[in-house]
C-alpha cells in the first residue's frame, strides 16, 4: 500500500448534463446576473435625479450597441429567472415532479424566456 | 465551498490500450477508470476494444469478460446481475446506473465508465461508500413505534397506507442518486442527499411509525434537508424509476404543514 491519499472520482467534468440541470445552473446563474444588474437601474435613477445632461449621457449609452446588449442579456436574463421562478412554485406545491413533466416544464420555461424577451423588445 | 476540479492525486492521466483480437469483426471500445492503491500513481483511463460478438448483452457482461480474459486486476462491485442488489452502482457513459441493468448495444460509441462521481475511490471502480451509509443510518431507518404490537399478530396496515410506502420502500440504496447530485457533490459532508432523505420519507408515511415529529426535527436544517434545490438528477438517474425529489418535495411540505398548526 502507498500512503497516498484516496482519490476523488470525476465529477462534473464526466457527468452528462440533462435538461433540468442546466436551468438549474442558469436560474442561480441569472438570479447573480440580476443582482449585478440592479446596478445599471440604479444608475438609471441616478441619472435621472442629476438632471438633463446625466440622463442624456444614461440614454446614449444604454442605447449604444455594447448598452443594448447588456440590456437584452438583462432582460433574457430577468425572463428566464421569472419563467423558472414560477416552476419553482409550482413544485413548491409538491406538484409536477413526474420525470416526464419535469422535462415538459423545462421545456416551457425556454420557450417562454425567448417569448417573452422578443415581446418585451417588440413592445418596447 | 464547492470545489469545480479536481485534487491533484486525482487527476486522471492516459493508461493501456489493450487492443481486440485480429479476427473480432464487432468492436466496440470502452475507456474504464482505473484506480491502483498499491501504486503511487495517479488514476488512468484504460482503453480496452471487445469483441462483441463474443461477449454478453449488458455493460456488466463487458466488464466480467475483461476480468476474465484481458486484465484480472480490474475491480468492480457485481453481485445479482439483475439490478436488485445495487453493487454494480457506477457512472456509465456520463449518467449513473446499474451495469446490469444497462445494455451495450443501447451506447452509441465509445463507452466510458467511471465509478460513482465525486466519492473517495478504493480501487478501479469501487467507490468509499461509508460515509452514504453512516447518512442512511442518522435516519433511523427503523419503525418507531409507542405502541406495543397488537398480540399474536401484525401490526395491521390498509392496502392505501401500504401504498405510501411501496415506492419509496423499493430503493436499493445504490447510491446513483445521491453521487449525481451537484448539491450532494459540494456538501455532502452536511447534506443528507436524496437516498437517505427518500428513505427517511418511508418512514414519515408508514402509518404505524409514531416518531414523525423526531424525524422531522431531525432534519429539519438548511443543510441537511434544505440544500435540495430540485436540481432533478437523482430523478432522472434512478435505475429503479423512484422519485427520490418528490419525496423531498413531499418532506418540505409536512415541515410547512406541521409549522402553520
Amino acid at each position: 500500500m502507498s500512503n497516498r491519499a484516496r482519490p476523488l472520482s470525476p465529477h462534473l467534468t464526466i457527468y452528462r448534463w440533462p435538461i433540468t440541470m442546466i436551468l438549474s445552473i442558469l436560474h442561480r446563474g441569472t438570479g447573480i446576473v440580476l443582482t449585478l444588474g440592479l446596478l445599471s437601474f440604479s444608475l438609471w435613477l441616478g441619472s435621472i435625479a442629476l438632471g438633463e445632461d446625466h440622463y442624456k449621457k444614461f440614454i446614449n449609452l444604454s442605447t449604444s450597441w455594447p448598452g443594448s446588449l447588456l440590456l437584452l442579456s438583462l432582460s433574457f436574463a430577468f425572463f428566464l429567472h421569472l419563467s423558472n421562478g414560477i416552476r419553482h412554485l409550482y413544485w413548491d406545491t409538491g406538484r409536477g415532479f413526474n420525470k416526464d413533466n419535469v422535462e415538459l416544464s423545462a421545456r416551457i420555461v425556454i420557450i417562454s424566456t425567448f417569448a417573452l424577451t422578443c415581446l418585451f423588445w417588440w413592445w418596447l | 465551498m464547492a470545489k469545480f476540479n479536481l485534487p491533484v492525486n486525482s487527476r486522471v492521466k492516459k493508461g493501456k490500450h489493450f487492443e481486440a483480437p485480429k479476427e473480432a469483426e464487432n468492436v466496440r471500445r470502452y475507456i474504464v477508470y482505473r484506480y491502483n492503491p498499491d501504486l503511487d500513481e495517479n488514476p488512468r483511463m484504460d482503453i480496452f476494444d471487445i469483441d462483441m460478438d463474443n461477449c454478453g448483452p449488458m455493460v456488466l457482461d463487458v466488464l466480467i469478460k475483461i476480468k476474465n480474459e484481458i486484465d484480472p486486476s480490474l475491480t468492480f462491485r457485481r453481485s445479482c446481475r439483475e439490478g436488485i442488489c445495487g453493487s454494480c452502482a457506477m457512472n456509465i457513459n456520463g449518467g449513473n446506473s446499474l451495469a446490469c441493468t444497462i445494455s451495450a448495444s443501447s451506447i452509441s460509441g465509445d463507452t466510458k465508465i467511471y465509478p460513482l462521481p465525486h466519492m473517495p475511490v478504493v480501487k478501479d471502480l469501487v467507490a468509499d461508500l461509508t460515509h452514504f451509509y453512516q447518512q442512511y443510518a442518522s435516519i433511523k431507518p427503523w419503525l418507531q413505534s409507542k405502541k406495543e404490537p397488537p398480540e399474536h399478530k401484525e401490526r395491521i396496515q390498509s392496502k392505501e397506507e401500504q401504498e405510501k410506502i411501496d415506492e419509496p420502500a423499493a430503493c436499493i440504496l445504490c447510491a446513483c442518486c445521491s453521487t449525481s447530485c451537484p448539491s450532494y457533490w459540494w456538501n455532502s459532508d452536511r447534506y443528507l442527499g436524496p437516498a437517505a432523505l427518500l428513505a427517511s420519507y418511508r418512514w414519515l408515511v408508514d402509518s404505524r411509525d409514531d416518531a414523525k415529529d423526531e424525524r422531522l426535527d431531525e432534519i429539519e436544517d438548511s443543510f441537511r434537508l434544505y440544500r435540495c434545490h430540485t436540481i432533478m438528477n437523482c430523478t432522472n438517474t434512478c435505475p429503479k424509476g423512484l422519485n427520490p425529489a418528490e419525496a423531498i418535495a413531499n418532506t418540505k411540505k409536512m415541515l410547512i404543514e406541521r409549522h402553520s398548526q
